[in-house]
């Protein structure tokens, strides 16, 4: 798919449209052993938008993520960050994995996870300082987990444990976020809550991209969004690409995506 | 004689004095480094590395003839290191999975390393009774040299775990984070196992090769039930490995065909349990005490509401209650005799007939203050 | 071959396959290093029981071993569900607990008997064949030989008989449970038997070599098949292979045989894990390479099918412009492209890529899926 037929304009939400974006995949293919996960995909994250990332199970979400970043390693393609390879700007990306993806019995505090954030800035060897911790009370603010900085991390709810990690890529003060199904499992005021965050997080110009699993707050929540199933389905702002038929596409089945020769010359007519 | 004329004659005897610093820095090392061991789930590696370290003992004396401490603890700790890739590339490659991996690479490098020993035995130079000492351990054959060697070792490790200290607690934490940050996770990941390599390779000689997964696993097995900071907890493993070290140290020498490593390794196993016994908030003796309490609480203020029951339904406060009423009333929860007992010393209930219980008017006051509280919580 | 020798390889091939079975079952639940823990903890076993019986050849020094593997299982579970021990964190507590208590007992108490921690380790498969066992005054064979194929014929019977049991527990314990079948009652009964087992193996062959045995073959047979019935008839097939050869290594060598055994045991596992058809390492990566290659050709159809008929395809479906577009070294694109054309899907008009029918629809294919 060619970004000439996306047809990517000038004006919207304020885009620039003369500026790199934010995160542009080109044909990227991961596979595990024969299967292949990702296959071909296309994609372009504009800056300053707030973008789903859909598609049922197994559908490769967050291996696009892993993929991005580097996290597995593609059988194919390119990814690039404004324009440049994510090794040179990793210090511009901040990343929020799953939260079953560490162990919370780990013997550490609220506070001292969210200052991991800072570890990046600080580089090699140095210690964290009065600095990180300032920081790190800031962000905690911010989700309203300032009063639980001391508590151990077993001891956290689902939702707390979310805006712990939410916290951490706050102070990492990136400008494009990569964040893994962030509403999983959590309670509704700390759903809320994160989605007040992520808007203000747009309109402070940070991108972030979010593999979501809940359909039914697409609308509401993003502006943009991108349907996958091992191939990118759609992708574009939600009025136009999260309609029926691309939904039908990436649930229904049968693998498939859009292309400029005609639904007919690739498929067949209708009756096959 | 008094304790430090014990002590001192105790620590007078040059081998005891040697064992018990090696011990003591065998079990700091171990200690600390087990800790991101066991956090990291590696703990039975430990077992893996030390079982694998016995051929690259036996390789390292027959291709340098030499038995020096550091020559044979390079070759354990080459041996060690292959097998950790090992069982890394078996579970990367196949579908095989960790413990099994890990189990085969054991008990086959251990094996090769038994032919190896054995082959060692027929040679002319009657070598091998120094070699099969690292089986079990021979503490007492510990010279200021080995001690020498252990402690340089020991101390560049730790000097390793303190420089990298926020590397390390980041890797173990979330090794996907780390490489979101920029942090070379490979490089680090290697580094931290081969300071474990090396932690453990210096422990073979005084604990032997069978008992030293243990000496990685018990301190900071022990060490967790204390704290909920990592600092902290890596600190008291150290000591806790220490105090193994030496109390096992000591008191093997003070009995007869008592060995060394054996002993260390109760004495360790001992903190483990008083620990998750009796440290505070995880302890479980404590967790049991609570329960007790808990339940007694339950027990006392239900009699009293049986008796509160009681006397409304009797419409005459003092009249005394059979003990076998209440027992009946009871029988889903008993405690009654404790429980009138300690209601009585409150001043809550009397006994106006010999084996008749009844509420006072205090005891009227606090049912029906219990019985409100209970009607609007339910 | 001399008599001895004969009767030791058929001890060591009792072992091996009375080891290889429950060892099936070990792997696949992932439990491992259960059967290192137990093999260490039953020199407890031993030594408590040997001070109770007083006699080293009794056969009831195999029951009180047996308890103590039981018994260990056991205590690994209690430490886990406290929740304040990790289960791999519990076994690497319990076992070397159990085991110094036995090296103390029997250093302190039993120095002077045959009781030698050594063996424990190594065993003495050497001397099986001086422990007769005579019936009625006539030798009918080593003592060894007979325990070793009493536990062999239990291990069959338990697993012949609760065949269905032992395999729906292990790939399904939910629905065991639901049909009543008690995993936990199969669980301990598996356990009895791998503790028998190392008990009876551990006079011969030491508790070293039990672990290898009961891992190394099916582990091997697991690199081949994954069906239950291969996978114990694979692995007792390739454990008495480890154990012969094992023998016959030593026997040149002169070295411990225990030892020799469980070396061969690395040795065919390694073999099989390099060149095993399918799985092994070398399949793999041929396979690999191969796929890349066809993945880039269908990449590079699609790619083409995707730019026909487009602006800008002269550019596009440029030779030269492919590592760009693709990012494919130079090198590989030209791979790829003569790949592609000698199967017929491209053709080339000078340095521009064109779709044949074949590529077309081969390209339509990889898009519809």
């Amino acid at each position: 798919m060619t970004f000439q037929d996306k047809g990517i304009g000038e004006g919207k939400s304020g885009i620039d449209a003369g500026t790199e974006p934010a995160v542009r995949v080109e044909d990227l293919t991961v596979a595990y052993g024969d299967k292949p996960v990702l296959w071909d995909v296309d994609m372009e994250v504009q800056a300053g938008v707030l973008m789903a990332v859909i598609g049922p199970n197994g559908a490769g979400k967050t291996t696009l993520i892993k993929a991005i970043m580097g996290l597995v390693q593609p059988v194919a393609g390119y990814v690039s960050i404004f324009g440049k390879p994510y090794l040179d700007q990793r210090r511009l990306v901040g990343y929020v994995p799953q939260r079953n993806s560490v162990d919370w019995d780990f013997p550490t505090s609220v506070l001292d996870v969210v200052m991991m954030g800072r570890y990046g800035v600080l580089g090699w060897l140095r210690r964290p300082g009065r600095a990180e911790r300032k920081a790190a009370m800031e962000a905690l603010t911010k989700v309203g987990m300032a009063d639980l900085a001391g508590r151990q991390i077993s001891q956290l709810s689902g939702g707390q444990q979310q805006r712990v990690f939410l916290a951490r890529a706050l102070v990492q003060d990136a400008r494009v976020y990569l964040m893994d199904e962030p509403f999983q499992g959590v309670d509704a005021t700390t759903e809320r809550a994160i989605v007040t965050l992520l808007k203000e997080m747009r309109s402070e110009g940070k991108t972030v991209v979010v593999v979501h699993h809940d359909l039914q707050t697409v609308p509401e929540y993003f502006d943009w969004v991108t349907l996958l199933n091992v191939r990118c389905v759609a992708s574009g702002p939600v009025e136009e690409a999260f309609v029926d038929r691309n939904l039908r596409l990436t649930y229904g089945g049968r693998v498939s995506y859009l292309t400029h020769h005609t639904p007919e010359e690739t498929f067949g007519t209708p009756e096959e | 004689m008094d304790i430090v004329g014990f002590v001192d004659n105790l620590f007078a005897d040059y081998t005891l004095r040697q064992v018990a610093i090696g011990a003591a820095m065998l079990g700091i090392v171990n200690g600390v480094l087990g800790s991101f061991a066991v956090l990291r789930k590696q703990s039975l590696l430990g077992d893996g590395i030390s079982h694998a370290a016995l051929p690259g003992i036996a390789l390292a004396f027959l291709l340098t003839g030499s038995k020096s401490s550091l020559a044979l603890l390079l070759g354990a700790a080459a041996t060690g290191w292959i097998a950790t890739l090992l069982i890394m590339s078996i579970v990367k490659h196949t579908r095989v999975k960790y413990d099994t991996a890990l189990g085969l690479v054991l008990s086959v490098f251990f094996g090769f390393g038994l032919v190896l020993l054995t082959y060692i035995q027929k040679l002319p130079v009657a070598a091998q009774a120094g070699l099969d000492k690292f089986l079990f351990g021979q503490a007492a054959t510990l010279l200021r040299k080995d001690v020498v060697t252990i402690g340089v070792l020991g101390g560049i490790v730790l000097v390793f775990l303190l420089v990298f200290w926020k590397e390390f607690k980041l890797l173990s934490f979330d090794p996907d984070f780390a490489f979101s940050l920029g942090f070379p996770v490979r490089i680090l990941d290697v580094l931290l196992t081969t300071l474990l390599v090396i932690a453990i390779v210096i422990g073979l000689q005084t604990v032997g090769v069978v008992l030293m997964s243990a000496m990685v696993v018990a301190p900071a097995a022990a060490a967790r039930q204390w704290t909920d900071r990592l600092g902290v907890m890596v600190t008291v493993s150290g000591i806790f490995g220490a105090l193994a070290g030496v109390s096992g140290a000591l008191i093997s020498s003070q009995a007869a065909r008592i060995p060394t490593g054996p002993t260390i390794v109760l004495c360790a196993s001992a903190i483990v349990m008083f620990s998750l016994l009796l440290a505070p908030n995880r302890g479980m003796a404590w967790g049991f005490v609570r329960e007790q309490i808990n339940r007694r609480q339950l027990q006392t203020d239900a009699v009293l509401g049986d008796l509160y029951v009681l006397a409304n339904q009797h419409q005459e406060p003092g009249h005394g209650h059979p003990i076998e009423v209440l027992r009946t009333m009871a029988h889903g929860h008993g405690g009654v005799d404790r429980s009138l007992k300690v209601l009585k010393e409150r001043g809550l209930v009397q006994e106006p007939g010999s084996g008749e219980w009844a509420l006072t008017p205090l005891g009227m006051e606090e049912a029906g203050r219990l019985s409100r509280q209970w009607r609007e919580t339910s | 071959m001399t008599a001895p020798q004969i009767e030791i390889q058929l001890i060591a091939s009792a072992v091996a396959v009375s080891c290889a079975l429950p060892g099936c079952f070990l792997i696949l639940r992932r439990m491992a290093m259960m059967s290192d823990a137990i093999s260490h903890s039953i020199l407890l076993g031993i030594a408590v029981g040997f001070f109770v019986i007083r006699d080293l050849t009794s056969p009831l020094l195999v029951l009180s071993a047996a308890l103590t593997g039981v018994v260990t299982v056991s205590l690994v579970e209690l430490l886990t569900r406290t929740k304040r021990v990790r289960e791999d964190a519990a076994i690497g507590l319990i076992f070397p607990a159990l085991f110094s208590i036995g090296v103390i007992l029997i250093s302190r108490y039993a120095g002077d008997v045959h009781l030698d921690v050594d063996a424990v380790l190594l065993g003495e498969l050497a001397f099986a064949p001086f422990n007769r066992l005579s019936v009625l005054g006539v030798d009918i064979g080593p003592k060894g030989l007979y325990l070793m194929s009493g536990i062999l014929l239990l291990n069959l019977f338990f697993i012949l008989t609760f065949y269905k049991e032992l395999k729906l527990s292990t790939f399904d314990a939910g629905l065991a449970g639901a049909l009543g079948f008690s995993p936990v009652v199969i669980h301990y009964g598996l356990m009895t038997i791998v503790s028998i087992t190392a008990v009876g193996a551990f006079d011969a062959v030491g508790s070293v070599l039990v672990v290898a045995l009961m891992i190394a073959p099916p582990a091997t047979a697991y690199l081949i098949t994954d069906r239950l019935s291969y996978l114990l008839a694979a692995s007792s097939l390739i454990g008495v292979i480890c154990a012969i050869s094992g023998y016959w290594v030593a026997h040149a060598l002169d070295v411990s045989i225990a030892g020799s055994m469980a070396t061969m045991a690395g040795v065919f596992f390694v073999a099989t894990f390099l060149a095993a058809p399918d799985r092994g390492l070398v399949s793999i990566f041929v396979r690999r390479a191969r796929q890349r290659i066809e993945f880039a050709q269908t990449m590079l159809l699609v790619h083409l099918y995707n730019h026909e008929g487009l602006p800008g395809v002269e550019r596009e479906n440029h030779m030269d412009h492919l590592h760009e577009h693709l990012k494919w070294k130079p090198g590989f694109a030209g791979r790829i492209v003569g790949a592609a054309e000698r199967k017929g899907s491209i053709s080339r008009d000078g340095a521009l890529l064109l779709l044949t029918g074949k590529g077309r629809e081969t390209a339509r294919r990889a898009i519809v899926g």
